[in-house]
């Protein structure tokens, strides 16, 4: 079932198994934004605190598949800490990898034409494209960050 | 040799050769196809019944006067004759409307019959297991009359809690229930509800998408008051269902869609409606479609309902007691533990795997199942759950259908741990 493994990478299933930074944040004075994938009936609640253009906090909660969760997991782990431009330029990179098509996989299931090194271990998501309708369980959690950094008070 | 109106005996593997589709490859496996709750697979009479209709008879229906014309006509005409002999119905084709499925046969009792004789504080009876078809609309007409829309609970072991039944019917006017749930494969006691609903004085209408594919339909004898099917449930194509009511309830319901086709007489003052079910049939209708229905249910006729009932009951006890016995309590099913009046739709709780999961590993032996809320969110929270992964059987299926099943559903257990 290699098709499964390239779903189904272990750093995946780790991150559905233990979810990293669950939970809430009060708010205000946390951004909170609620994202929804009708598809499956995911849903995703984003906690998100951001002082002097630093994302110094996230939470989440909701439940879905593990594609979403361990997506939303591990896009936690990358944002936390980092000044939101940062942040943006990771989303555009994560979108990028989700719009490849699966010719422009190589042998190995890796896109080809990104440099994943800068995703970190968020490239392991990327032979979700191989099923196009997970697709949008694994951007899920990054359209909700996405509308979470818009909703910040501009300071 | 393939199922026509001479054979007697059923035989699921006849269906089966009958059905192009099942000769499917997917992802190196022999397709299994378990989605018939969601869609079911057109026999060849049903394909043939449609290309033939576009090689010899297409034309538009009602008014034209060459050859092909009337053919059409009668192919369409002959459609309604053959489903009204089909669910038994005592009008006969007069009370058989053509819609586009279950979901427009309900918008169309909302908003005609229900506009017509609701009003604020009369009560549409509705259940906790409906399908969003027989529930949205109810909200709808609510908006704009002020009525109130009630649910009859459903109990922990899947069926409807009928314990307190004389005190929600208070108010009601019509009550509002799926023949068959298509997540639990609960069957509800239709002729029993009916009785009920005309005791307090109001009308029954019955949502047959489900139940009229695996069960024998017969509105004289449950004497309810309207009937809401879709094609592609029972075999026939996409795009064309039915609304079946009394005759004299239709007379009185006025018409939904404006348009050609409804109509008696336009002037420029105004317009006078066409009597009969074609007063619901604004524009040209799904006459390709009206011709692979007719096939479709020959075709489940030729195999008898009662016989298909009979399959499809033998592989739930099978499949039930198997997905007991192979995963002890690791894969929970949603809906009564019993094959008792209970039809072949098994939604799946696999213990720590997601039924979005679960779809997408059964995807890659070939298994057709279908995760989700299944258009029933109500019950989905009644249960406390987002979604199940659904697996439902079909005239065609076979209890090697369950083996693949069991075999996919071992390697979701063992890769999520």
């Amino acid at each position: 079932m290699s098709n499964l493994d390239d779903l189904y990478r272990e750093i995946i299933l780790d991150h559905y198994r233990t979810p990293r930074n669950r939970g809430e944040l009060a708010s205000p004075p946390a951004v909170r934004v609620e994202g929804f994938n009708p598809l499956c009936g995911d849903e995703l609640v984003v906690y998100l605190n951001v002082d002097n253009g630093v994302v110094t906090d996230i939470k989440l909660s909701g439940h879905g598949c593990s594609i979403s969760q361990a997506s939303s997991s591990m896009m936690s782990v990358a944002v936390k800490g980092k000044a939101v431009v940062e942040v943006h330029a990771i989303i555009d990179r994560f979108k990028e990898m989700m719009t490849l098509k699966e010719r422009s996989l190589d042998d190995q299931g890796e896109p080809i034409i990104l440099d994943l090194r800068t995703l970190g271990e968020i490239a392991a998501l990327a032979g979700v494209v191989k099923f196009p309708v997970r697709i949008k369980c694994a951007t899920l959690a990054w359209n909700t960050l996405a509308q979470a950094l818009a909703d910040v008070a501009p300071s | 040799m393939a199922l026509g109106e001479h054979v007697t005996t059923f035989s699921a593997r006849q269906v089966r050769a009958d059905t192009p589709m099942l000769r499917r490859v997917v992802n190196g496996r022999a397709i299994t196809y378990l989605d018939s709750a969601s869609s079911s697979l057109p026999p060849r009479a049903v394909i043939e019944a449609i290309s033939r209709y576009y090689e010899l008879h297409h034309a538009n229906v009602h008014r034209g006067v060459y050859t092909t014309a009337n053919e059409a006509t009668a192919i369409f005409e002959g459609a309604r004759e053959a489903i009204a002999a089909f669910i038994n119905a005592p009008g006969g084709a007069d009370e058989i409307v053509f819609t586009h499925g279950t979901t427009e046969s309900f918008n169309l009792i909302a908003r005609s019959w229900g506009a017509a004789n609701l009003g604020a504080g009369d009560v549409v009876l509705v259940s906790e297991m409906e399908h969003h078809a027989n529930i949205v609309p109810w909200f709808q007409l609510r908006e704009t009359t002020g009525i109130e829309v009630r649910f009859i609970p459903v109990t922990d072991d899947f069926r409807l809690d009928l314990s307190n039944i004389d005190e929600l019917m208070r108010g009601v006017k019509l009550l509002s229930v799926t023949g068959m749930s298509n997540v639990l494969g609960t069957i509800n006691p239709i002729a029993e509800l009916a009785g009920i609903a005309h005791r307090h004085g109001a009308l029954i209408a019955v949502d047959a998408a489900q139940s009229v594919a695996h069960l024998a339909t017969d509105v004289r004898a449950s004497n309810v008051d309207f009937l809401a099917f879709s094609g592609h449930k029972m075999l026939g194509p996409t795009g064309i269902g039915v609304l079946w009511a009394r005759r004299e309830i239709l007379a009185d319901m006025p018409p939904f869609l404006g348009g050609g086709g409804m109509i008696l007489d336009v002037r420029t003052d105004g317009y006078v409606p066409a009597a009969g079910p074609t007063r619901f049939e604004a524009g040209t209708p799904a006459i390709a479609e009206s011709a692979g229905l007719a096939a479709a249910v020959r075709y489940l006729s030729a195999l008898g309902m009662d016989h298909v009932a009979a399959h499809e009951h033998d592989l739930t006890i099978d499949a039930l007691t198997r997905l007991e016995s192979e995963f002890s309590g690791r894969v929970r099913i949603i809906g009564p533990a019993d094959a008792h009046a209970r039809g072949g739709v098994l939604s799946l709780d696999v213990e720590g795997v997601h039924p979005h999961d679960v779809a997408q590993i059964l995807d890659q032996y070939g298994v057709c199942v279908r995760p989700g809320h299944h258009c029933a969110k109500p019950l989905m929270r009644r249960f406390g759950l987002a979604a199940t992964a659904r697996a439902s059987f079909g005239p065609y299926s076979l209890t090697s259908d369950t083996d693949v099943l069991i075999e996919a559903l071992g390697e979701a257990v063992s890769l999520f741990g």
